[in-house]
C-alpha cells in the first residue's frame, strides 16, 4: 500500500481565480502491483499516474494500493478507500474475478468506477449500472475479432483459457465468431504454470490451430512449453498473452504469432504516438496495452473534469459518457451499457531491431460493439 | 488480580473503546479494522483450543474457517436469488440461523478429517491437516456452482434481528458479543474436567491412557469443538467483508491462523485477541508505509518465535499460571 | 493415436515426478537428519531459479547458470542454516513451522525487492531444445527427457552418497540417532550445515530447471512445496528411496487424473460438466490418495527405522 498524495490546493483560490474546479478530487487506484500478474498492473499504474502528471492539474490526488491479485484484498481495500480516505472516483482493477467483488458493492454505494482492463461480461449486461464505466473493452471483444479472423485460415481449432470469468468470456465470445469445429475446449487452472498435459492433448487432437487465452505468467509458461514441444501448429490469441509485458519474457517463441487488440504501439495518430514517445521517456520501455487503456481512462476522467464538477454526480456522469477526449485509439464513443465501441486490429509479434513488439496486419472490426449491450437498461 | 489478568482487561478496554472512539469520530474505517481484528480473534481462538490447550498443530484450520464462509455465502446467496437449496430448502439471510449451520458444518466435517488425522501424530498429523484443507481449497476452486476461483459475493450483509448489519458499528458490536460469549467459554473449557484432560493430553497421552482416559476421544472432541468456533468465525467474515472465496481455505490462511496465536501468546485466553490486534496494526500501519510490509512482518516473526516465544502475552503478563 | 498421448503423458507424470523427487529429497534428508520441518524449501527452489536466470543472462550460457543456481541455492541454504535453523533443532514443531512460515515471507520480499516483480526470463539451451520423435508415433519435448534423466541421475548419486561415502554414513547415524554421534565426535554443527545446504541445492537445481520450462517468478516454489510435503509424507519421512517412489507416484497419478478423469466422467454427463467436475476430482486426487495411505500406514510407504 503505497499512498501517492500529489500537492492539492485546497480552493482558496476560489474566491480570486473564479475557477470552478479547483477543490480536490481524490481517485482511488486499485491495480496488482504484486504477484506474477504485477506486471500489467504496474502499467496500468504507471500510465495514469504520468497522464495525470502530464495535465498538471494539481487537484488531483490518487490513493494507490496493490490488491496483490487477491479478491477479499481488493474488497476491503476498496472499503477503506469508500470509507477511510472518502475517494470520488475508483479504478484500477486488472482481473475480472476481482472486478466482480468490487465493483457491484462500490456501484451500489453512488461511487463512479472506471475500468481500465476488466470487462466481464456480467456487468456490461443486465447487470450494467449508471456508475460503472468500462474505457478498454468488454471481455469477449479481442476474443471475438480473433474468431472472425481466423475463419480466413483456420477450419479445426483447439481453444484454452483459464477457469475464471474472463477465461469463460473470451471463450465464449471467439465461438460466438468463429464458424469451425473446435477439435478441444479446455479450462486451466488459473495460475497454473506446467502445460504439458494440455500439449499433449492438442497433439492427440487433429487441430490446424490453436486459439488460447492466458495471461501473465500463465502465458508466459505455455508459450515456451508450446514452442519446445514439436507440436508446431500455428497460434492465435488475444493481445493479453502477447503484449509488451510478457513477450521479452517469452522470446523469440513468440515470433509471428497472431494476436488481436484495440490498439497498438505502432497505431498511427497522433494520441498514439505522443503517448508512445512520453511512456517511453519517462519509464524506458514500450508501453502495453494495460497502459494504453489506463492512460486513456486518466484522460477520460480529465476531459470530464473540465466539463463538470466531480461532487455533481449526474454532470459528471454525463461528462464521462459524452466521452470527449483523445483517445490512443482514434475514435472512441461510448454504447449505451457504457462500454466502449471502437475498432479491433489483428497484429503481428515483430522484432523491431532487437526489441519483441507488435505490429497491426489487418482489422478485424470496426467500431465494434459488445454483445451484452442489449441487455442493459440505460 | 494478577497480571494476565489486568492484560486481559486492558486488551478488551481496547477492543472495544477504540472503534467506538473511531465511530464516534465518523471514522467508520476504523471500525470495520477493529471488526477484522473481532473475526480474525475468534478464529484463532478456534484453533487456540485445539492447539493451545491440545497441541494439535493442524495445519489446515483455514479448511473450516473457509467452509463457515461460503455456508453464509451460499445460504445467502440462495436466499437473494429465491432459490431453494436443495430438496426444497430455501435459503437464508438470518444471522443466527446461517451461524447454526456454519457451526454445524464445520463439526460434521471435522468428525472425519480428526477421525483420519488423529490415528497420526506429530508431523504427519500437521501434513495430513494441510492436505484435507487443500482438498477442500482445490474443490471451491473447482466447483463451477458457488464462484470457483472468483468467490461468492453477498450483496447485502445477512440480517440480525435488532441490529441494522449494514452499518459498520452495529456489525462490530455483534461480532464483539460472539468472541466474548466465545471467549468465556473457552476459559469455561478450560477449566472443566474435559480441559484438563486435554491438557494432559497435550502433556502426556500415555500417562493419561494409563489413568483411564482414552486421549484418541478427548482430541477428536476438542478438534471438532475447535472446529466448530473457526467455522462460526468464517461466517462472520464472509458477512464482513461481502464476500467469500477460495482463498479463506488456503494454506496461507492456516498459516496465518497459527501466526495470530504465536504473536499473542499459545494457550492463552486472549492471546488470539493480541494476536489480531499485532497482526491487523501491522498490516495497516507498515503497509501504509511500504509495499514490502510482508518482508519485515517475516522478520518480526522471527524475532518473536526465536527469543519471545510466549508471545505478547508471555511478555506482558509472564508465565502462564498453570490451572 | 492414443497410445502417443498415453505415452506422452507417462512422460509427463514422470518428469513432474522427478523435479519433485529433487525437492523431496532434500525435504527429507532434513526432515530425517535433523528433524526439522523446512517450509522455506519452496524459497530455495525459487533462489536457484533466480539465480540461473540472471547468471544466464549475464553471461549467455545456461549451464554456468546451473552451477549458479547449486551455489546460490546452497549458499542461501548455508547462511540461514547458520542463522535461523540452527536455533530451531530443539524447538517444538510448531515453533519450526512458525519460524520457516516467516522465511518464506522474507526470502519472497526479498526477492521481489531484488528483482522486481516481473517474471524473469530464462531460456532452454540449445543443444537441448526441440523435440525428439517417440516409439508410437508422438513427439517428446528433449529437454523434459533431460531433467528425467537428471533425476535419475541424481537419484543414483543421492544412493551412492548416502549409502557408500562417509558423509552418507554419517547422515545415516545422524537418522538413527542424533546424540550418540555426538557423543561419538562427529561434528554434528557441520554436518547439519552440509545436509540442509545439499537439500537447498537440490532445491535450487530443480528450480532452474523447472524456471527454464515456465517462467521464474516470485511464489513459484509454493504450490511445489505443498506436493513435495505430500511425496515425503507417502513415501515416508526419512527415507530417500521412498521419496523417489512417492514423487513418482504423485507426479504419475496427478498427470494421468488430469487426463483421464474428464474422459471418464464424460462417459456419465455432458461434455463441459465432465471437464470442470472432472478438473475438480482431478486436483483432489493426490490428496485423497495421501489420506488414504496415512490411514492405513500413518508413517508412509517406506519408513524409516526409528
Amino acid at each position: 500500500m503505497k499512498r501517492i498524495l500529489t500537492a492539492s490546493l485546497f480552493g482558496l483560490s476560489l474566491a480570486t481565480s473564479g475557477l470552478a474546479h479547483a477543490e480536490p478530487v481524490k481517485i482511488g487506484v486499485i491495480t496488482t502491483l504484486s504477484g506474477g500478474g504485477a506486471g500489467l498492473g504496474i502499467d496500468m499504474r504507471d500510465a495514469f499516474q504520468l497522464a495525470i502528471k502530464q495535465s498538471g492539474n494539481k487537484d488531483i490526488e490518487l490513493v494507490v494500493e496493490d490488491d496483490a491479485q487477491k479478491p477479499e484484498l481488493a474488497v476491503q481495500i476498496a472499503e477503506k478507500m469508500i470509507q477511510g480516505d472518502k475517494v470520488d472516483l475508483m479504478t484500477g482493477i486488472i482481473w475480472s474475478n476481482l472486478a466482480m467483488a468490487v465493483v457491484p458493492n462500490a456501484v451500489a454505494q453512488d461511487i463512479i468506477y472506471l475500468s481500465p482492463n476488466a470487462g466481464p461480461s456480467a456487468l456490461a449486461g443486465a447487470n450494467c449500472n449508471a456508475n460503472y464505466f468500462n474505457v478498454a473493452y468488454q471481455n469477449d471483444n479481442f476474443h471475438e475479432a480473433m474468431g472472425e479472423y481466423a475463419n480466413k485460415d483456420y477450419k479445426n481449432t483447439f481453444i484454452l483459457a483459464p477457469n475464471y470469468p474472463a477465461g469463460k468470456d473470451a471463450l465464449t465470445g471467439f465461438k460466438r465468431y468463429y464458424k469451425g469445429t473446435l477439435s478441444g475446449e479446455v479450462y486451466t487452472q488459473v495460475g497454473q504454470t506446467d502445460y504439458a498435459a494440455e500439449i499433449a492433448q492438442i497433439r492427440a487432437s487433429g487441430a490446424d490451430s490453436v486459439y488460447f487465452f492466458l495471461p501473465g505468467g500463465m502465458g508466459i509458461a505455455f508459450m515456451k512449453q508450446y514452442a519446445q514441444s514439436g507440436v508446431g501448429i500455428p497460434v492465435m490469441g488475444p493481445s493479453f498473452s502477447f503484449d509488451q509485458d510478457v513477450l521479452p519474457a517469452v522470446g523469440d517463441a513468440a515470433l509471428g504469432v497472431k494476436n488481436s487488440a484495440s490498439w497498438s504501439p505502432d497505431l498511427d495518430n497522433e494520441a498514439s504516438k505522443a503517448f508512445v514517445e512520453s511512456f517511453k521517456a519517462e519509464y524506458d520501455r514500450l508501453p502495453s496495452i494495460y497502459a494504453a487503456q489506463s492512460w486513456d481512462t486518466a484522460n477520460l476522467i480529465l476531459s470530464a473534469l473540465s466539463k463538470a464538477s466531480v461532487k455533481d454526480k449526474d454532470a459528471f456522469r454525463a461528462a464521462l459518457k459524452a466521452a470527449d477526449f483523445k483517445s490512443v485509439r482514434g475514435d472512441f464513443a461510448f454504447n449505451n451499457n457504457q462500454h466502449p465501441i471502437q475498432n479491433i486490429y489483428v497484429r503481428e509479434v515483430v522484432k523491431d531491431g532487437d526489441v519483441l513488439t507488435n505490429k497491426i496486419i489487418a482489422t478485424a472490426f470496426e467500431k465494434h460493439k459488445d454483445a451484452y449491450a442489449e441487455q442493459c437498461g440505460l | 488480580m494478577n497480571r494476565e489478568t489486568a492484560v486481559n482487561l486492558l486488551l478488551a478496554l481496547l477492543l472495544i473503546g477504540v472503534p467506538l472512539i473511531a465511530a464516534g469520530m465518523g471514522e467508520p474505517f476504523y471500525v470495520t479494522l477493529a471488526t477484522r481484528v473481532v473475526v480474525l480473534a475468534l478464529a484463532a481462538t478456534g484453533l487456540n483450543l485445539a492447539l493451545g490447550l491440545g497441541g494439535l498443530l493442524s495445519f489446515g484450520h483455514a479448511a473450516f474457517f473457509g467452509l463457515g464462509g461460503y455456508v453464509a455465502g451460499i445460504l445467502a446467496t440462495h436466499a437473494f436469488n429465491a432459490e431453494p437449496l436443495f430438496a426444497g430448502i430455501p435459503g437464508t439471510t438470518f444471522m443466527p440461523l446461517i451461524w447454526l449451520v456454519a457451526v454445524a458444518v464445520a463439526g460434521l466435517v471435522a468428525l472425519p478429517i480428526g477421525a483420519i488425522s488423529l490415528r497420526t501424530a506429530g508431523v504427519y498429523f500437521i501434513m495430513i491437516t494441510l492436505a484435507f484443507a487443500q482438498m477442500i481449497y482445490y474443490f471451491a476452486i473447482s466447483w463451477p456452482a458457488y464462484g470457483g476461483e472468483d468467490g461468492l459475493s453477498i450483496y447485502v450483509r445477512n440480517a440480525f434481528p435488532g441490529v441494522n448489519t449494514a452499518k459498520p458499528l452495529p456489525y462490530f458490536l455483534v461480532c464483539l458479543a460472539v468472541l466474548m460469549a466465545t471467549l468465556l467459554l473457552f476459559r469455561v473449557v478450560e477449566g472443566s474436567r474435559f480441559g484438563s484432560a486435554l491438557q494432559a493430553a497435550r502433556q502426556n497421552g500415555t500417562r493419561l491412557a494409563a489413568v483411564g482416559i482414552p486421549p484418541f476421544k478427548i482430541r477428536l472432541a476438542a478438534f471438532m469443538l475447535s472446529a466448530m468456533i473457526t467455522g462460526l468465525a468464517g461466517a462472520l467474515y464472509a458477512d464482513l467483508n461481502r464476500f467469500v472465496g477460495p482463498s479463506m481455505l488456503s494454506w496461507h490462511m492456516s498459516g496465518e491462523l497459527i501466526v495470530l496465536i504465536i504473536l499473542g501468546g499459545k494457550g492463552r485466553l486472549f492471546g488470539p485477541v493480541a494476536g489480531a490486534m499485532i497482526f491487523v496494526c501491522l498490516e495497516y500501519v507498515l503497509g501504509g508505509i511500504t509495499e514490502r510490509w510482508q518482508f519485515f512482518l517475516g522478520l518480526i516473526l522471527l524475532v518473536i518465535v526465536l527469543f519471545a516465544r510466549g508471545g505478547l502475552l508471555g511478555l506482558l503478563s509472564g508465565k502462564a499460571r498453570h490451572v | 493415436m492414443f497410445t502417443a498421448l498415453l505415452i506422452e503423458q507417462l512422460l509427463n507424470g514422470l518428469q513432474l515426478g522427478v523435479m519433485l523427487f529433487l525437492m523431496a529429497a532434500g525435504l527429507t534428508l532434513i526432515f530425517g537428519v535433523m528433524g526439522l520441518i523446512n517450509l522455506a524449501h519452496g524459497s530455495l527452489y525459487m533462489v536457484g531459479a533466480f539465480a540461473c536466470a540472471t547468471i544466464a543472462a549475464a553471461t549467455g550460457s545456461f549451464w554456468l547458470g546451473l552451477v549458479a543456481s547449486l551455489a546460490a541455492a546452497a549458499g542461501v541454504g548455508a547462511l540461514i542454516e547458520v542463522a535461523v535453523i540452527r536455533r530451531l533443532y530443539d524447538r517444538d514443531h510448531l515453533d519450526q513451522v512458525l519460524a520457516t512460515f516467516a522465511l518464506i515471507l522474507i526470502l519472497s520480499e526479498g526477492a521481489r525487492w531484488l528483482f522486481g516483480s516481473f517474471p524473469l526470463y530464462l531460456d532452454i539451451p540449445r543443444q537441448l531444445q526441440g523435440a525428439v520423435p517417440l516409439p508410437g508415433g508422438g513427439q517428446y519435448q528433449l529437454y523434459r527427457l533431460a531433467i528425467i534423466a537428471v533425476g535419475f541421475l541424481v537419484a543414483i548419486g543421492l544412493y551412492l552418497l548416502i549409502s557408500k561415502t562417509r558423509l552418507g554414513m554419517r547422515i545415516r547415524a545422524g537418522e538413527s540417532d542424533r546424540e550418540m554421534i555426538a557423543a561419538l565426535g562427529v561434528d554434528i554443527s557441520t554436518l547439519y550445515t552440509v545436509v540442509f545446504a545439499l537439500g537447498a541445492a537440490l532445491a535450487g537445481l530443480a528450480g532452474a530447471l523447472v524456471g527454464a520450462l515456465q517462467s521464474v517468478q516470485v511464489g513459484m516454489g509454493e504450490p511445489v512445496l505443498i506436493l513435495a510435503f505430500v511425496v515425503i509424507v507417502i513415501g515416508g519421512i526419512g527415507s530417500i528411496k521412498g521419496a523417489l517412489v512417492g514423487a513418482v507416484i504423485v507426479g504419475v497419478v496427478d498427470t494421468m487424473g488430469r487426463l483421464l478423469l474428464p474422459s471418464l466422467l464424460a462417459l456419465t454427463m455432458p461434455a463441459a460438466q465432465a471437464t470442470t467436475i472432472g478438473a475438480a476430482l482431478a486436483s483432489m486426487l493426490i490428496y485423497v490418495i495421501m489420506a488414504l495411505i496415512l490411514a492405513f500406514r500413518p508413517s508412509g510407504l517406506f519408513a524409516a527405522e526409528t
